[in-house]
């Protein structure tokens, strides 16, 4: 990967992630958070599977970062989580997967198409698996928070 | 009726105001429940009582008046509303507005919905299809293409959420609309691989607010509103699946 490539593949999920806020109607404020959150969790899921480990940890780690990454960001703008982790998870989607999933089902190849399945299922159980442990430490940050006061 | 009813009957009517735009706009149902916690218990409520599903609320304080129900008929993604919602209970909460302006606000966000200009919403949907496209497939040549089909597609189904109230049959059409469009674009020769198009193409309709709230709605143990959404959003992916799958068979 050159680093042109690189840098196509950061701005184009960092113009993704707010063009998606702006069909869901985000306010303008959380708008540009919300993309670097994106491309915070685009670029650990990348560097995982780069580095060998894999798609279905990359994307567990993507979704973890961008939990967390959201909660900081709705504590410190004082607005609602999901207006920055909903944007955030579009370009871990496994919209390739998927679609290879549907068109060799509609082609009739029915193996390739279940070995798809199974990818669409393991990424998209590694997002939620995610999103989990980010909800773990997020709890955890607040209980800590509430201690301390 | 006594002014105490009254306060009382306000109090429960902000709450269930409240709460309903939260649902009906894409919130998670714990938001929800907290939200009208606080402003039951802000207004000065002892106890409060709540029962938060995804298509209605039921809600009762102090054990006085009788518990009201709000049903929730419809459901959009505007997570402006949302964040409105949060912002005038924050106000709510440090006493910079009273309850009676409080629920004069909700009911005027009720009535009126701001979204982004049409030709900016048409704009952010070229830009979810083509930038999504290079960085799944890395085609480049392809980009412009995928903007152009991602935008009409998604046009189709704006246009058809106007006036087919059901959200599926707009998906469907929006997604068998880009499998034609990306097909006639290499066709033309104004693409190379119908594969990407449609890839970055139907990245606009992905159903990202029900797939989040659902999971975040299960964890929360919701197991009732959970897996309703969790289902919205599987339907929404047969439907793009299927409309997909059909231009497909018949290329």
């Amino acid at each position: 990967m050159t680093v042109i490539q690189f840098l196509v593949e950061v701005a184009g999920t960092y113009v993704a992630t707010l063009a998606f806020g702006i069909l869901i109607n985000i306010p303008r404020r959380a708008l540009n958070i919300g993309g670097w959150i994106g491309v915070l969790g685009y670029l650990l899921y990348r560097f995982t599977v780069l580095g060998g480990g894999g798609y279905v940890v990359g994307n567990l780690l993507g979704a973890v970062a961008i939990g967390v990454a959201s909660l900081q960001a709705a504590k410190f703008k004082k607005m609602p989580m999901i207006l920055f982790n909903i944007p955030a998870i579009v370009p871990l989607v496994p919209g390739g997967q998927a679609y290879q999933m549907v068109k060799n089902f509609a082609l009739g190849q029915n193996n390739t198409a279940f070995n798809y399945l199974l990818q669409v299922v393991m990424i998209s159980g590694a997002i939620a698996f995610g999103f989990l442990l980010s909800e773990l430490v997020n709890r955890v940050q607040r209980r800590v928070w509430r201690h301390r006061r | 009726m006594s002014s105490q009813k009254k306060r009382d009957q306000l109090i429960l009517h902000t709450a269930l105001t409240a709460g309903r735009i939260m649902i009906e706009n894409g919130s998670e149902i714990e938001r929800v429940e907290d939200t009208m916690t606080r402003i039951a218990h802000n207004a000065g409520a002892q106890t409060s009582q709540l029962f938060v599903m995804i298509t209605g609320i039921l809600m009762a304080i102090n054990g006085e008046v009788g518990a009201q129900i709000e049903p929730v008929k419809r459901r959009t993604f505007d997570l402006e509303k949302i964040a409105v919602v949060n912002d005038l209970s924050r106000q709510y909460a440090d006493h910079k507005i009273d309850l009676q302006q409080f629920s004069n606000r909700l009911d005027h966000l009720d009535s009126v919905s701001r979204y982004f200009p049409f030709w900016l919403q048409l704009l952010a949907a070229a830009m979810v299809s083509g930038p999504l496209e290079v960085v799944f497939r890395h085609n480049l040549p392809d980009f412009w293409i995928t903007c152009v089909v991602g935008m009409l597609g998604w046009l189709v189904y704006y246009l058809l959420s106007k006036f087919i109230q059901i959200r599926f049959l707009s998906e469907f059409a929006a997604a068998a609309a880009i499998g034609v469009l990306a097909v006639l674009g290499v066709h033309l020769g104004l693409g190379n691989s119908v594969d990407d198009i449609i890839i970055g193409s139907v990245m606009p309709l992905v159903p990202g607010v029900p797939i989040t709230n659902s999971v975040r709605d299960i964890l929360a143990g919701n197991l009732v509103s959970g897996p309703a959404r969790g289902v919205e959003a599987l339907v929404s992916a047969a439907a793009i699946g299927f409309g997909i799958a059909m231009v497909l068979q018949f290329m």
